[in-house]
Formats: C-alpha cells, sequence, structure tokens
C-alpha cells in the first residue's frame, strides 16, 4: 500500500495519472458551477432582510472557506516537503499560493462589495476582516519569499518555514467571530452545530462550496502538471512522450 | 420573473453582479494562464526533440 502510494509521487507516475484524472475533474466542476450558479441566483428566495443583496454569500463563504483550505493544504504540502523532501510536495505547495491568493482576494473583495449595503461601509479594522487581510499578506509573501530566493532547494525551505509559520493565522481568521464581537457576524454553519440557515438557502451555498473545491483541485493539478513537464523536460519520459504526440 | 426582474436583482444589480463578475474573471485568468502555459512548454520541448533528431 505505502509503496504503491509512493510510487504515485514519483512526477512520471503523477503526471500520467493526474492527466487521466484532469478531464472528469474539469467536467465535475463546470456542472456543479452551472448548477451552483442557477440556484444561487434564481432558485434561492429572497433573504428578508437584506433583499437579493444576501445572493453576495454563494461566493463569499465558498472563497472565503477556500482561503483557509487552500492555506492548510500549502502549509502540509510544505512541511511534508522539509521533513521527506518530496518534489512532488514542493511542487504543490508552490503552485497552492497563487490560488489561495485570488481567493482571499475575492472573499476581501466580494465582503467589501457585500458590507457596503448591509454594514453602511466597505471596511472596518474588524478582527475577521483584519485577519483575512493578513492571510492575504501570508500568500503574497510566500510567492516573494519563493521568488526572491535563487537556489530551488533554499526558496522552496524558506517558503515552507514562511506557510507553517502562518499557519497561527488560521485559528485566529476561523474563531475572530468568536473572540471578538465585533461586526462581521459569526458561522451560520458549523460542524458541531450544523446550520442555522434554512435548507432553501444552505443547499445552493453547499453546492458552490463543492464546485470552489472541485475548481480548486482542478486548477491546482493543471498548475502542478506543468511544473513537472518544465522541471522533467530532459527526461527520458517527457522525450518519449513528447516524440510520439 | 421576467428576465430585466432577474439582471436588476432588488436594486442590488451592482453589488450582485460585480462580485459574481470580478469572482468569474479572475477564477477564468486562472485557468486560462495555465493552458497557455502547457502549450508554451509543450512547444518548447517539441521543438527540441525535432533540433535533435535531425541533427
Amino acid at each position: 500500500m505505502w509503496k504503491y502510494l509512493l510510487k504515485l509521487t514519483s512526477f512520471k507516475n503523477f503526471y500520467q495519472f493526474s492527466g487521466k484524472l484532469l478531464p472528469w475533474l474539469g467536467v465535475i466542476t463546470f456542472i456543479l458551477f452551472v448548477v451552483g450558479l442557477y440556484w444561487s441566483l434564481v432558485i434561492a428566495p429572497i433573504d428578508y432582510q437584506q433583499k437579493d443583496s444576501y445572493r453576495i454569500l454563494y461566493v463569499h463563504v465558498p472563497a472565503a472557506w477556500m482561503s483557509l483550505f487552500v492555506y492548510i493544504v500549502m502549509a502540509t504540502s510544505g512541511a511534508i516537503h522539509l521533513i521527506w523532501k518530496t518534489k512532488l510536495s514542493e511542487v504543490i505547495a508552490n503552485n497552492c499560493a497563487p490560488i489561495g491568493a485570488v481567493f482571499t482576494f475575492l472573499a476581501l473583495v466580494t465582503g467589501a462589495i457585500w458590507g457596503q449595503p448591509t454594514w453602511g461601509t466597505w471596511w472596518v479594522w474588524d478582527a475577521r476582516l483584519t485577519s483575512e487581510l493578513i492571510l492575504l499578506f501570508l500568500y503574497i509573501g510566500y510567492m516573494s519569499l519563493h521568488s526572491a530566493i535563487e537556489d530551488r532547494a533554499s526558496a522552496a525551505r524558506a517558503a515552507a518555514i514562511l506557510a507553517i509559520v502562518g499557519l497561527v493565522n488560521i485559528p485566529i481568521i476561523h474563531y475572530s467571530v468568536d473572540w471578538w464581537f465585533t461586526l462581521h457576524q459569526s458561522a451560520s454553519i458549523s460542524v458541531s452545530k450544523g446550520s442555522s440557515m434554512h435548507p432553501s438557502m444552505y443547499w445552493p451555498l453547499f453546492v458552490m462550496a463543492t464546485a470552489f473545491k472541485f475548481y480548486f483541485a482542478t486548477v491546482l493539478l493543471m498548475r502542478t502538471r506543468n511544473d513537472i513537464l518544465e522541471r522533467d523536460q530532459n527526461a527520458n519520459w517527457v522525450q518519449e512522450q513528447e516524440k510520439s504526440l | 420573473m421576467s428576465l430585466s426582474e432577474f439582471f436588476n436583482m432588488g436594486g442590488y444589480a451592482f453589488h450582485v453582479w460585480t462580485s459574481y463578475g470580478l469572482s468569474f474573471v479572475l477564477m477564468v485568468m486562472l485557468v486560462v494562464l495555465p493552458m497557455q502555459h502547457k502549450k508554451q512548454l509543450t512547444r518548447r520541448i517539441r521543438k527540441a526533440i525535432r533540433r535533435r533528431t535531425e541533427s
């Protein structure tokens, strides 16, 4: 079992295996987005207080969830790279950063656009908003640090350490709405307490969140595969594969 | 619901469509960029292979 899994993480095997997986991921992502968008924008009922402006939730919340999830994937791959020196985890960690930065940026901007009519302000230095902004700086810091160091092995090591240190921010973001009672509302959905949202509003959110997850997997695989191809371009398996095409 | 009602979003057209529009543009970009990169890469690799087999 372990031997088999380990074999899968070699560049060649991962590239070939993920090549079979990718079209399916793409198709599932597309279908989930079509269903999710139609459900959130058309079928889901109007909110009695916020009217249609609450529909921003269906991109804001999945983007915010993903901003945390991607960071955890990035820091975990970074840690795996530090411990076992696996090449694949290094490439995966690097390619998480730009995707996570986009999700974080989207969570912040859609939050601001939603805040304007709902709170009467685009931005406040609320604990949730501030810690999410710090997350964006962590992603940007990761990418800058990685590109600033020329030696690839040291760059990967330094960036992985930064990602692991930055992990402390993740529980701060998650619990910020409970620890500091400020403007951002507390969670409507939790693993332990379930959902306080009505099912007619919860289900489209669930579909959109799943669509975002598949989207992340798709884009991460695309980027990772490119890096593998670039780094192994002189390897036999790439030569053989490209010759036959 | 009429189509104009749908686009009007109960008066929140600007807020809703800016949020969805921006997310759409950025997330499509995140898919298109690696596709272009891949095309570039394979072109370069195949060129190198051809050069080597011809010489």
